[in-house]
């Protein structure tokens, strides 16, 4: 199984999430942001950084990158697209997702192993976890509280589309906890932790992480997501 | 204003020129004429201020600092040694690693965010010029009382900073030191160090051989900011007159310093450069210079080709521009499209602005006009040397004579109460406000961070090769006794690295002194050369480079001697290192080294106001064989734990040690007052099974290192004699300090 991560300029953590593709088994295929097609893969990760210094809005000015238009394409029509920090804000700047990454309450970056809860494990990247799991992995933004109307957090709240919620005191601000949601057809999640930072308790809190990779290889497996 | 050119130079020998502004001192000014024949022009007397500024050309220093080759060590380890950009160690399997630390202070006072955000990137860049991946950050910091209102000014801004700019590099941050001392309110200490890595085959030198080939720069565009950093700012005392020097505060942007590392390691490993510089304090005037020098001295550049974000600036201002983010490179004729073309894959500006020639002279000219002409050499390594008076200042004797005799606990009450206050004062208590604004996690490598003894990074994911850096500093017994100061420091870090099961392997410095014109600061700075050198010497650590920050000083009030001192160590699997603390109860908890009354310079007699006394006598062969045990033990899997005693004693590293996994200890002290506070140097806290009891008192015995039985790990509380700590109570202390200073 071929998973592509995307390199924008400013990108930073694509060698990380590549790695963790790696490590659930499945081959990582490196993606330019320039790139005009997918070169084969069968699911797509947008990973963190600071994709073009955050200038504009955070994820403003990659989501017009050129790879952008197969990207929105293909997961429009299923392909499971994983975007953590700084790729969930690409997501929400493309309309993938509904809602908005925001600065931190706080107005600090903050870096710690954040405990959250996995909520809804029918999406193509959650399969692994168990309903209501908890799980630390690393959190790490400045611009990571999640904000939307009432409208749609009332709408993620009913359709069961909020993947995963903070636990303990809410680390930046987001409505309702929210640390990750996804499409309705399941195969779009954004996530704001890292995961990829997580798949190995010896370079991160836990390999609590590595679960959103096999969850997707497992995905494909078993014939695509529903 | 019209052309100062050099036709003009030796058509007008009498023009005044502004020397003194540029912080020339006349008979400086006087031998730039010398060497030149003929009054400089006005671009290149912007060059030699800058060049021969303090900062760029160590001319109160470099007497001192000659000790570091002359008293070397032999050392194959040593791939690169001083002078580069950085120096080079070998940490095996083919593996080399570069790391340097360097001040970004006086810019960190006036303008606290940019200032030590461009520290980050200047270092960084530093490190990418040797032909090295970054790999980690570390920041020492240092501020004026944590409560004092200008430190709720610069703390912030600086911490944000170094966060904004190193989190956005990608760039793990794997500790430092924040440090709080009245001396430093009119003058913090913002020090960075970077790490990289690459392969052997891979370094890179600043040099420009070879006639024809093309001098290349890329990066950002050229603009106003930073002119005269090194020479006004970093070289000069703050006044309280005078005008306001932000516009001599650099503006970084690390986005482009992100693309720019990217961009420069493809070129790399296309091997299509032949030397390369990167632009950093003296901007194009010391990479034009050191390029030129580094090779057989011809190089004309075309000034005018210099790509500018502000089209108004002159020829001297585009020469002292200290513009972030930009690079320069000495390309061949035959790899120059290639070059171009990987640039533009990462929208990076590159331009052709000059070429290598077979003559001896660096020539700028400007829209066809030549405004320097000048042996390059001179104006990069011939500054002046200086001699400065030294003398030991009055207050070393004086200082010497108090009796440093603080309350000491004695009661259950008392060792409670104490323990509490160690573990909330501002020195020594929790940094987690500060370090959860660093990413310690990207690259996936991170492997020790913060509040770890030191920082620790993995290089090879298959053979799991890794490397450890830590940096210490105690100014109070540098201030006490510079000379034994800057040898505790080094026995401090390699302590450890050491304590982790790495082993230590090499040595760099930032060495942050008030003004070099005052005869006992320079004494402080000679002492302390005097000490880390000898101290390397009798260890065996090369010093592969460093860098020297004078002027730290407000009026007459200068810093507290503030040697840095960073020792680099390797581990041979990341995988078996002894970790900081233990996870379980029932272990047994032992010290190692033994315990005198060394209150003087202790953080107990700071917290009562006492700053006398005698600093320790650094013992470097009880030190060697300490970490001889600890890199031994690690080998055989004999410990669960061990933590380093400095700052604070055994006190702080015991309530260190419980909150790490929230497991308790229960330990009993002969005599608990001098045994928690006291900071006799050469000493480790070490936890082990019950059953390794034996072979931990064979290992004590071989390197002949006392032993000494505190208790037993478990529970929920820290119990000291008939004193109990409840861990939650602990932690609240510990952690609450930085909140409630600075919300």
């Amino acid at each position: 199984m071929k998973i592509g991560v995307v390199t924008f300029p400013g990108t930073l953590d694509d060698r990380d999430a590549a790695r963790a593709v790696r490590f659930a088994g499945g081959e990582a295929v490196e993606l330019w942001h320039d790139d005009a097609e997918l070169k084969g893969v069968d699911a797509v990760i947008l990973p963190g950084g600071f994709s073009y210094g955050d200038y504009l809005r955070c994820g403003a000015i990659s989501r017009f990158s050129p790879i952008m238009e197969p990207l929105i394409a293909a997961a429009q029509g299923g392909m499971p697209l994983l975007g953590i920090c700084n790729g969930f804000q690409v997501l929400a700047e493309a309309h993938l997702i509904p809602g908005a990454l925001t600065r931190n309450q706080h107005l600090h970056f903050l870096c710690t192993d954040q405990p959250i809860r996995i909520e809804n494990n029918n999406t193509a990247w959650t399969k692994s976890f168990s309903k209501d799991q908890e799980i630390v992995i690393p959190l790490k933004n400045g611009e990571g509280s999640y904000q939307c109307d009432d409208e749609t957090l009332k709408m993620l709240e009913g359709e069961g589309r909020i993947i995963a919620r903070y636990v303990g005191e809410n680390p930046n601000g987001s409505r309702n906890l929210i640390a990750g949601i996804t499409n309705e057809r399941g195969n779009i999640v954004g996530l704001m932790p890292h995961p990829e930072h997580a798949i190995d308790s010896l370079t991160g809190p836990s390999a609590d992480g590595l679960g959103f990779f096999t969850s997707v290889l497992t995905s494909l497996v078993s014939g695509g997501v529903k | 204003m019209s052309l100062d050119t050099v036709a003009k130079a030796v058509a007008n020998p009498d023009t005044p020129q502004p020397f003194a502004e540029l912080g020339l001192k006349s008979d400086e000014y006087a031998s730039i004429k010398e060497i030149l024949g003929r009054r400089p022009t006005s671009s290149e007397l912007a060059m030699y201020s800058v060049m021969w500024s303090e900062h760029c050309s160590y001319k109160s220093s470099k007497v001192h600092l000659k000790q570091f080759g002359d008293k070397a060590v032999k050392t194959d380890a040593l791939l690169v040694g001083i002078g580069e950009n950085a120096g080079v160690v070998d940490v095996g399997q083919g593996y080399a690693v570069t790391f340097k630390i360097e001040s970004h202070n006086h810019p960190s006072y006036i303008e606290p965010y940019q200032g030590a955000a461009t520290g980050v990137g200047g270092i960084v860049r530093d490190i990418l010029t040797m032909g090295a991946r970054p790999i980690a950050v570390m920041d020492p910091l240092r501020f004026g009382p944590a409560d004092a209102p200008d430190t709720r000014r610069v703390l912030p801004g600086v911490i944000a900073g170094v966060g904004g700019y190193g989190n956005c590099l990608g760039l793990p941050n794997i500790g430092g030191e924040v440090v709080f001392d009245e001396t430093y309110l009119g003058n913090p200490l913002v020090n960075a160090l970077c790490i990289g890595v690459m392969k052997h085959s891979d370094i890179k030198l600043a040099k420009a051989a070879g006639a024809g080939n093309l001098v290349v720069l890329y990066g950002a565009k050229t603009g106003g900011d930073g002119i005269g950093g090194v020479s006004v700012l970093a070289s000069e005392t703050f006044e309280s007159k005078g005008p306001a020097k932000r516009p001599a505060v650099q503006v970084g942007d690390p986005f482009v310093e992100k693309v720019l590392i990217e961009c420069s390691l493809e070129i790399f490993a296309e091997d299509l450069v032949v030397g390369i510089q990167d632009l950093g304090g003296a901007g194009l005037s010391c990479a034009t210079s050191e390029l030129a020098s580094g090779g057989s001295g011809g190089m004309k550049v075309q000034l005018e080709k210099v790509p500018l974000r502000d089209p108004s600036l002159s020829p001297e201002e585009i020469l002292m521009s200290e513009s972030q983010e930009r690079m320069c490179a000495i390309v061949e004729p035959s790899k120059i499209d290639r070059f171009l073309e990987i640039c533009k894959k990462w929208d990076v500006t590159s331009t052709v602005i000059g070429e290598v020639t077979d003559g001896t002279h660096l020539e700028i000219t400007f829209n066809g006009e030549l405004i320097v002409d000048v042996p390059p050499r001179t104006v990069a390594h011939d500054g002046p040397v200086y001699k400065r008076p030294l003398a030991q200042p009055a207050y070393i004797d004086l200082v010497a004579k108090e009796i440093i005799n603080p309350p000491l606990p004695k009661t259950a009450q008392e060792i409670r109460e104490t323990m509490l206050k160690v573990a909330a004062t501002p020195n020594l208590a929790d940094k987690s406000w500060v370090t959860d604004q660093y990413d310690r996690y990207v690259q996936g490598n991170t492997i020790q961070s913060q509040p770890d003894d030191s920082g620790m990074v993995r290089i090879d994911e298959v053979t799991h090769l890794g490397v450890a850096v830590a940096t210490d500093a105690n100014a109070n017994w540098s201030y006490l006794n510079p000379y034994e100061g800057a040898k505790l420091a080094l026995a401090e870090a390699a302590r450890n690295i050491a304590t982790a099961g790495a082993k230590p392997l090499a040595v760099t410095n930032c060495l942050n002194f008030g003004s070099p014109e005052d005869p006992g600061v320079m004494w402080q700075f000679a002492e302390t050369v005097r000490g880390l050198a000898d101290g390397c010497l009798e260890m065996g650590l090369p010093v592969t480079g460093g860098n020297v920050s004078f002027y730290n000083q407000t009026g007459s009030i200068a810093i507290l001697p503030t040697p840095v001192i960073g020792v680099l160590g390797v581990i041979d699997d990341v995988r078996t290192r002894t970790p900081m603390s233990f996870k379980d109860a029932g272990l047994e908890l032992y010290l190692l080294g033994e315990t005198d009354d060394n209150l003087s310079g202790s953080e107990w007699a700071y917290i009562h106001g006492l700053r006398g006394g005698i600093a320790p006598i650094a013992d470097l062969q009880r030190e060697m064989r300490l970490i001889e045990l600890l890199v031994a033990g690690n080998k055989s899997a004999l410990f669960t734990a061990a933590h380093d005693l400095s700052q604070g004693g055994l006190a702080i590293t015991l309530i260190e040690m419980v909150l790490r996994h929230r497991v308790g200890a229960n330990v009993n002290l002969a005599n608990p007052g001098i045994d928690l506070l006291s900071e006799t140097p050469g000493r480790v806290v070490v936890a082990v099974e019950s059953s390794k009891a034996s072979e931990l008192q064979a290992l004590a015995a071989k390197h002949d290192i006392a032993l000494a039985k505190l208790g037993t790990t478990g529970g929920d509380a820290l119990v000291i004699n008939d004193s109990s700590i409840s861990l939650a109570e602990l932690h609240t202390a510990h952690t609450e300090t930085f909140k409630k200073l600075f919300g």
